[in-house]
């Protein structure tokens, strides 16, 4: 099945296999680029795919609040046919517009950059206000990781968002519970992270992060709310997984072949 | 500056796709803005970084977004979200800081703007505009809202009390010809040295400029022919800034008369200087510590022509 043939599948089973040619893919950009950051990809790719294969609308706009998933979108973005092979071979090459965190100007698929943590929300939430003053249909998404919302600036966008309860907008957390240096836990006891929120005023709903009919269930169904996503650093390949190592770490040729035979077949 | 100011942008409002953002801030001063715009006047709180990466966000989909507050909590606080979220996705977001300088005089250090043109003017695209009268303020709104690109406004307080004489707006203005040096001067501080010497003799004043649109790129805004004539014969050349020396005006100037191949004779540089002292007062008295003060320019421009 071709990329352009998946995406215009809509049925359940064919996001599982959507998503398990992306993670190959995803698996294979990195390793050829000889860059790491797969934990936190691994991790998005899911709501990644179920978003932009079954969520949004063509009006609607994708926020990657989490720069550092740029993979994921990127390989995302290939799985629409809106990227070719030839465009993945140049992430993080030089003279490259697949950087390692997106860079504006190129693409409507990516409508800012992002990559300091902290900005993709409140940006998120500027689009969703314009939008709702003006009586402009489409909705927006945002995905988050967990550790970002230690910036103040997330928690300035909340108050802003509970304030002005804006509906047009709907905020993924990527909650693998992993952050730069350790636990999200250790770090900054963040595993309260819904309850904070909802004392804010902004409801939220808790799903499986890998689990693409429930994330595309809540997605659909809870305009206005923060969709916490149980999800787990480096899903889908064993030895990555709840690993640390893997925000940073490149794979060699070994654990890619590894890799690759736990993602399944071409 | 702040009541011409929402005149100006009240001017604006009838454009739908036009929104408003302050930081609290406007009290006694925007109402009348508030009233017209309605819904797109938006109290984004005491929240700067929230309040730009939001007018990012509604520049990202069309609109066009003006965002207030007191200059430092304008540039300063949310400096990040001005680089990344504002300029470099060229996003046309209006900052208006209002009190550059020592505007805000004895409410102390925090409330200051000394470096705010030469912070940003380190920023792709972004264009700092600094009226020197009340009178410019209305045409610079509207050069701002017409100009698709990030914008900061430097708001202050006239020191010229009756603005009669004022020649029409431009980027680059002669207040008056002189014999005694060549003064350029942002903003504000302009006016004070024109209302002190235009009744003296031709030859015993100053040649006076003011410079009011400031960009980073080796002064984009060129400066215009007759400038330069005046400096090739001016005995000294004085540059005047409510800004500190680094990143200011001054060194934008010299660096790009250099990068020219002019020449420069004898340069005086009339700047902030911070808190000297470690003590603080009004406007005039933190002009005055830092030789900012009209008789203190005048003397520094004339002691330097003598040597």
């Amino acid at each position: 099945m071709s990329a352009r043939d998946a995406a215009d599948s809509r049925d359940g089973n064919d996001l599982s296999e959507l998503a398990r040619r992306a993670r190959r893919r995803l698996l294979r950009m990195h390793y050829d680029s000889r860059i790491g950051h797969l934990g936190g990809n691994l991790s998005a790719i899911d709501a990644l795919i179920t978003l932009h294969h079954r969520v949004m609308d063509p009006q609607d706009r994708f926020i990657l609040s989490k720069g550092h998933a740029a993979g994921a979108l990127y390989v995302t973005l290939w799985s629409l046919g809106v990227l070719a092979d030839a465009d993945l071979a140049t992430f993080h090459a030089d003279g490259t517009l697949l950087a390692g965190h997106p860079v504006p100007g190129w693409s409507g698929h990516i409508p800012v950059a992002t990559g300091s943590l902290g900005h993709g929300f409140p940006m998120a939430l500027g689009m969703a206000l314009a939008r709702q003053l003006q009586n402009e249909p489409g909705r927006i998404f945002c995905l988050t990781s967990d550790g970002e919302w230690q910036e103040g600036s997330m928690w300035e966008g909340l108050i802003f968002w509970a304030h002005r309860k804006l509906r047009n907008i709907t905020v993924l957390v990527d909650l693998n519970g992993l952050q730069g240096f350790g636990s999200t836990r250790e770090v900054a006891s963040m595993q309260e992270l819904g309850s904070r929120i909802e004392s804010f005023g902004v409801p939220s709903i808790r799903v499986d992060g890998h689990d693409h009919e429930a994330i595309a269930a809540a997605a659909s169904a809870h305009p206005g709310a923060v969709i916490l996503l149980d999800t787990v650093k480096g899903k889908g390949v064993s030895f990555m997984e709840h690993r640390m190592e893997w925000h940073y770490l490149p794979l060699n040729a070994e654990q890619y072949a590894a890799a690759l035979l736990e993602v399944g077949r071409p | 500056m702040r009541g011409a100011f929402c005149d100006a942008m009240v001017e604006l409002a009838a454009d739908q796709r036009y929104f408003f953002l302050t930081g609290d801030l406007g009290f006694m001063a925007l109402e009348p803005l508030q009233k017209v715009l309605g819904a797109r006047f938006i109290n984004a709180g005491v929240a700067e970084q929230n309040m730009v990466s939001v007018a990012a966000g509604m520049a990202a989909v069309g609109g066009k977004a003006w965002v207030y507050s007191i200059a430092p909590f304008c540039y300063a606080r949310p400096f990040e979200q001005i680089r990344n979220d504002v300029c470099l996705n060229r996003l046309s977001v209006r900052l208006v800081g209002n009190g550059g300088g020592y505007a805000y005089g004895s409410m102390g250090a925090t409330h200051h703007a000394l470096e705010d043109y030469g912070v940003l003017l380190t920023l792709p695209a972004l264009r700092a505009y600094v009226p020197a009268f009340d009178a410019d303020v209305e045409p610079m709104v509207r050069a701002i809202a017409g100009r698709d690109a990030p914008a900061y406004l430097r708001l202050g307080r006239s020191d010229l009390q009756d603005e009669t004489a004022v020649p029409p707006y431009g980027a680059w203005r002669r207040l008056q010809e002189g014999g005694a040096g060549l003064l350029v001067a942002v903003g504000p501080i302009a006016g004070g040295l024109w209302s002190a010497t235009r009744e003296r003799p031709l030859a015993e004043r100053p040649a006076i400029w003011v410079v009011s649109e400031l960009e980073g790129d080796g002064l984009a805004i060129a400066p215009p022919a007759a400038l330069f004539d005046e400096l090739a014969a001016a005995p000294v050349l004085g540059l005047v800034e409510e800004h500190v020396a680094h990143g200011g005006f001054a060194q934008q100037f010299l660096h790009t008369l250099a990068l020219s191949g002019r020449s420069v004779g004898r340069v005086v540089h009339a700047h902030a200087h911070g808190y000297p002292s470690g003590r603080y007062g009004s406007q005039r008295w933190h002009r005055q510590e830092c030789g900012l003060d009209v008789p203190a320019i005048l003397e520094l421009l004339a002691a330097r022509a003598a040597t």
